[in-house]
């Protein structure tokens, strides 16, 4: 039995004095498309960056490909971010840079390559997420689907083993989202990697995920398949599911209480 | 009334200890970002992670070679002041023909570095500031570190470079600049010839008065590259919050090139 590709354990995080995620495990097998939904301020984004090695745990540990980034060296650090690559909500993309010289960073970065050999594997990426033909643009020229497929081109560059996407689907129309849920699936398809996309967007996690795991207010409700997750009995998985607003949402004395701090 | 006296006393103490605290802090980040510079430049290369060099040039035309016509025409602008007004002043002793002598030490040793300083910091500290801070606010600057890129080397070192590079030749300029503005007001006002302003300006300067002024502005640079960045990083809340940074680097920057300049000032001219 393969080791899993991401392992979580026991992980605390805090933002301040506020504690975001509260004891959150997490196993993501290789191979697998491990989606994280909640809500906001459920804390899918705080343990993306964790995931990320971007901030440090209050407590736990994550391991990535075998890996526990708290003890891992510099060296061993920038060997593991080499088979990571991570699409951010907002592309991202260095705006003085084209298309294909952002897609081309990481390759000038951590290769011995020439121009010649890395504008080839850049723009074979490129042609992945059919953008073939637009290298030559700037990011502030590309629309906002287009921003997250060539971010998504620079993710996977290095072809990594792991690769994280931020919010696929935010701000963008159905079909373009629709669009970049079937580009994430052929990519799995193709290339042997594990994917974990964080979104709020049901229909989109429904599509892709292997399993979902759910969040809210920093803690698992609940790990499974998508059935799993359709078919659960839990009061707030199903608020979610169904669009439900918590009761204190609603509550205009509660807000009211909260506001004045009483 | 009488026991809310210690109780603003115990507030107003809390608040000078937070505020001493995050001075140190802020400084302490000055210093370990100034290192991590260091480190970079020096040992990049051989770690197969070289500073952009080419990114340096582009930054040293930004801020050096953009910033020569309004150098230009503010320190030659000094350089008329300053004679006006020491013509003005020495006139009531019947020295004004020593006039020169006051215009070229206060414009190698103060007003070339301190203006060049001023306007960099109000131009490109700013600029860097705000790019930096734009950078952070879209995760370019996350996205780096996930990359394996360590933003230091590829954003900072290279705008530290073109400082120590381009202030110190610009205020040179602004030194020329601001001399030929007295030269010009001399020649008006007292006749005296170009070649005898020249030759009484070389006269009364030495390499180190020049020195004295160029060492400035190398700390001056650094002023504004290591508060610019530093206020860029660390961005939060948007556009405001960008304004808020790029507000700050500007003030902030401003007010230590004047301190630093009485610093140096008072060290280097207590013989």
């Amino acid at each position: 039995m393969s080791s899993p590709a991401i392992e979580v354990r026991q992980l605390v995080a805090h933002y301040g004095d506020r504690l975001i995620l509260d004891h959150v495990d997490l196993m993501v097998e290789p191979g697998e498309i491990m989606v994280i939904m909640g809500g906001s301020g459920s804390g899918k984004s705080t343990l993306l960056r964790q995931l990320l090695g971007l901030h440090s745990p209050s407590s736990g540990s994550i391991k990535l490909l075998g890996q526990d980034i708290a003890t891992a060296s510099a060296a061993q650090m920038q060997d593991l971010r080499r088979k990571m690559g991570v699409a951010f909500q907002g592309g991202a993309l260095f705006g003085s840079l084209s298309v294909l010289e952002n897609v081309m960073l990481p390759l000038r970065e951590h290769t011995r390559l020439d121009e010649q050999t890395m504008a080839i594997m850049a723009r074979m990426k490129l042609e992945v997420v059919r953008l073939g033909e637009l290298g030559e643009l700037l990011p502030a020229q590309l629309s906002g689907g287009m921003v997250k497929r060539a971010a998504l081109a620079r993710a996977i560059v290095m072809d990594p083993k792991l690769l994280f996407f931020d919010e696929p689907s935010a701000g963008l129309d159905p079909v373009v989202s629709a669009e970049l849920d079937e580009l994430i699936l052929t990519l799995r398809a193709s290339l042997p990697m594990s994917i974990v996309v964080v979104t709020h967007e049901l229909d989109s996690a429904f599509k892709i995920a292997d399993r979902i795991t759910v969040l809210d207010r920093g803690k698992i409700l609940l790990t499974g398949s998508v059935p799993e997750v359709r078919n659960s009995s839990h009061e707030r998985v199903q608020d979610l599911l169904n669009r439900r607003p918590r009761p204190e949402e609603i509550d205009a004395d509660a807000y009211l209480r909260r506001l004045t701090g009483g | 009334m009488a026991e809310t006296r210690p109780r603003l006393l115990a507030a107003g103490l809390e608040r000078l200890g937070r505020v001493c605290v995050e001075l140190v802090e802020e400084f302490g980040y000055y210093l370990a970002l100034c290192v991590e510079c260091g480190y970079w430049l020096v040992w990049g290369g051989l770690r197969r992670q070289p500073v952009r060099w080419s990114a340096a040039v582009q930054q040293m035309v930004e801020i050096g070679l953009a910033a020569v016509p309004i150098i230009f025409m503010l320190s030659f602008a000094i350089g008329v002041m300053l004679a006006i007004q020491g013509i003005h002043s020495l006139r009531q002793f019947g020295a004004q023909s020593q006039v020169v002598l006051g215009i070229a030490l206060s414009v190698t040793r103060e007003f070339g570095p301190l203006m060049t300083g001023i306007l960099v910091a109000g131009r490109s500290g700013s600029a860097l500031a705000a790019r930096i801070g734009t950078m952070t606010i879209n995760q370019e600057v996350d996205a780096l570190r996930v990359m394996g890129i360590n933003p230091v080397r590829y954003l900072v070192a290279p705008v530290l470079v073109a400082m120590l590079v381009m202030v110190p030749l610009l205020a040179l300029f602004a030194d020329f600049a601001a001399l030929a503005g007295g030269a010009v007001l001399c020649k008006l006002e007292l006749g005296l010839s170009y070649q005898a302003f020249w030759l009484q300006t070389t006269h009364f300067i030495t390499v180190e008065d020049l020195m004295q002024g160029l060492a400035k502005s190398g700390v001056f640079a650094l002023v504004i590259a290591v508060v610019g960045v530093t206020n860029g990083f660390a961005v939060v809340g948007g556009a405001e919050g960008l304004g808020r940074s790029t507000t700050r680097a500007v003030v902030l920057s401003i007010s230590y090139i004047v301190l630093t300049d009485m610093i140096f000032t008072y060290f280097l001219n207590r013989s």
